[in-house]
């Protein structure tokens, strides 16, 4: 069956950020909202999790260092340990100096591609995807939230918002597998 | 709001001063003056792991000794006096009184050294934050103008701390001590190196450039602070903005400066060596420890009381600055490390390999201290507000900036006859105790607050 979405239009994020603290104050579910820009502070009032993609960062980071270090002890070192220039090769760690800005370079790079991916993979984006955008104007100077319309009497509902200062209140069929 | 310098406070400064002046006295009082004192405090030493040979073998330990040592290590004290290259049993006395000599200066060094060391660490750590201010003055940083009173404080040691550093360069530069190799007059007879250049390293020379030096900062440094209290009764922008313009003319001023303050002050304990980019690594780990010590005297302050309108965010600041000078710190210590290491021209390189033969620990220590430690504790954005975490982490950067300026100083000065004993350890004392004195007496002397300030308004309501 398919839910009924209240999609509700602001034209400015601090009447926006006061809209969401009424409609969660409320107790009613945002379902999302679309900002033009990022609103700093959106996310907090919101209550959404901090996230967690600097953590995978860093772990990306040890990856990409322990990528290093075992791809150069053994090239360098195991491998092949040839006296390239009079340079010690009899450990990894008597050459360790000249090893240090691939050993850096590659952190850098594992840690900053891997998140990079991570953030795409997690917020779904990529080439050809189709825009999930519910309102033009959203992406120029309107603010939209949306909320679940769920077992809520939807004629009190859009009253609430409307009061909260929204410009237009539009309810909308949602498709539930979204 | 007004500090008030609590007597137990007083008490502990002072009692750190007679302390720590008591460990220099003793240093100087113990260290041999005659090769005699040294044979005897070796022998004496020595008895541990020596009992079971001859006098005639020992004797042939000792040459060996300073044939290797003189292979390695000797690179200032006394070039060219003697050259010890057999094993003859001929020889081997001359070459162990030359030995003795060799180590004597060393010790008598060493109360010199670890004075010279300690007093250098404080004094930079003002001149650290002076630079600092000046950058937020000269940047018209936002977040930072609540912090300006405890940053002033902190300047306050560069007057008292710039004439000890002073009496101690007029000291060395005129050869009352033998920390300069390159004032020592037959040295430089014997040194072709050193005449090349003793234009630029004469005494004379060192003492008019101390003098600009500390001249130009110390007067930075009074307008700056006379400015800042002025604007507190001001009614217009006028002392801001003249705080701006002098902040931006100190920084050039600053950069110059402290560039040939880092030659003449450290890299002329090696007068042989050279490295172009030294004062940048000096200026990177006055920096860090200069922005550490706002954040201990800040976070002291505000756990007392005082500074009610500094807020996590102020401190997550500080812990960035300090997080990422300790990164640009190891950068250039790396930079400077494995450009001489990689080309490997002896010349250059002698610089570290007395450093890696004789003080490996703390050598190789400083920089777990100064960079895995803060890299690793503050990384975490929460961590950064945890104070008790920005007080663990400022004190072992602290402590690893004093052993990078030991390891920097010592190697030329007592070789390897180091160690951080009475001498090092009271020295360190006593310009902390003095540190301690005229930073929070500084702190009294005006609110903690500045009034005028165009930045207060956002500062103090700064939200990260």
């Amino acid at each position: 069956m398919a839910s009924k979405v209240v999609h509700a239009i602001y034209n400015d994020d601090d009447i926006l950020m006061q809209a969401v603290k009424q409609t969660r104050a409320e107790r009613y579910h945002i379902e999302e909202v679309y900002t033009p820009f990022p609103v700093h502070g959106l996310d907090k009032i919101m209550g959404l999790e901090p996230t967690r993609l600097a953590i995978t960062a860093f772990m990306y980071g040890l990856v990409g260092l322990s990528v290093a270090v075992t791809m150069m002890n053994f090239i360098m070192i195991e491998d092949w340990p040839q006296d390239i220039g009079g340079k010690p090769s009899f450990s990894y760690i008597e050459n360790m100096p000249a090893f240090v800005p691939i050993m850096f370079e590659l952190t850098v790079f594992f840690a900053a591609h891997l998140m990079v991916i991570t953030f795409y993979m997690r917020s779904k984006l990529w080439p050809f995807k189709k825009a999930e955008n519910p309102d033009i104007r959203t992406t120029d100077d309107h603010f939209l939230m949306a909320v679940d319309g769920g077992n809520h009497d939807l004629e009190k509902l859009s009253k609430f918002l409307y009061d909260t200062g929204a410009l237009e209140i539009s309810i909308v069929e949602s498709e539930d597998d979204h | 709001m007004d500090y008030k310098l609590p007597s137990k406070l007083k008490l502990f400064a002072i009692i750190f001063m007679v302390i720590g002046a008591l460990g220099i006295a003793a240093g100087f009082l113990t260290a041999p003056s005659t090769t005699a004192e040294v044979k005897e405090m070796m022998a004496s030493h020595g008895d541990g792991h020596g009992n079971d040979h001859t006098s005639e073998s020992g004797h042939a330990d000792v040459s060996h000794e300073v044939d290797s040592h003189n292979n390695k290590t000797d690179n200032s004290i006394d070039h060219g006096v003697v050259d010890v290259e057999s094993h003859d049993s001929a020889n081997a006395h001359d070459s162990e009184e030359a030995h003795l000599e060799h180590t004597l200066h060393q010790l008598q060094n060493r109360p010199w050294s670890a004075l010279y060391v300690a007093c250098f660490f404080f004094f930079m750590i003002s001149l650290g934050v002076l630079a600092f201010y000046a950058v937020n003055w000269a940047a018209q940083a936002g977040w930072s103008p609540v912090l300006f009173r405890v940053m002033e404080a902190i300047t306050a040691y560069l007057v008292p701390g710039g004439i000890i550093m002073f009496v101690l360069l007029a000291l060395s530069g005129f050869h009352v001590n033998h920390l300069f190799v390159w004032a020592d007059p037959e040295v430089v007879a014997h040194d072709v190196l050193i005449q090349g250049k003793s234009g630029w390293l004469n005494g004379t020379g060192l003492l008019i450039r101390a003098a600009i030096f500390l001249g130009g900062w110390i007067l930075y440094r009074t307008y700056a602070v006379k400015f800042s209290r002025k604007d507190d009764d001001a009614s217009d922008n006028t002392y801001y903005k003249k705080s701006f313009r002098i902040s931006a003319a100190f920084l050039v001023f600053f950069i110059y400066t402290e560039s040939m303050m880092s030659w003449d002050w450290i890299m002329s304990f090696d007068p042989h060596w050279f490295s172009t980019l030294f004062g940048w690594y000096v200026l990177a780990g006055m920096m860090v420890c200069g922005i550490t010590t706002i954040a201990l005297i800040t976070i002291i302050l505000k756990s007392q009381g005082y500074l009610e309108f500094v807020n996590d965010s102020h401190i997550h600041d500080l812990a960035k600055f300090m997080f990422g000078f300790s990164i640009f710190w190891t950068y250039l210590w790396f930079s400077q490390f494995m450009l001489i290491w990689y080309a490997n021209i002896p010349e250059e390189v002698t610089y570290f390999i007395t450093r890696i033969e004789d003080f490996k620990l703390p050598f190789f220590g400083m920089v777990a201290m100064n960079f895995l430690f803060p890299v690793l504790l503050l990384m975490n954005s929460d961590y950064k507000r945890v104070n008790w975490f920005v007080v663990l982490t400022g004190i072992v950067i602290l402590a690893g900036h004093y052993i990078d300026i030991f390891v920097m100083v010592m190697p030329a000065t007592v070789g390897t006859s180091w160690f951080i004993g009475i001498p090092e350890i009271g020295s360190v004392l006593f310009f902390f105790g003095l540190f301690v004195f005229v930073v929070f007496t500084a702190l009294t002397k005006v609110p903690l607050l500045a009034k005028n300030n165009p930045f207060i308004k956002e500062s103090k309501h700064f939200h990260y």
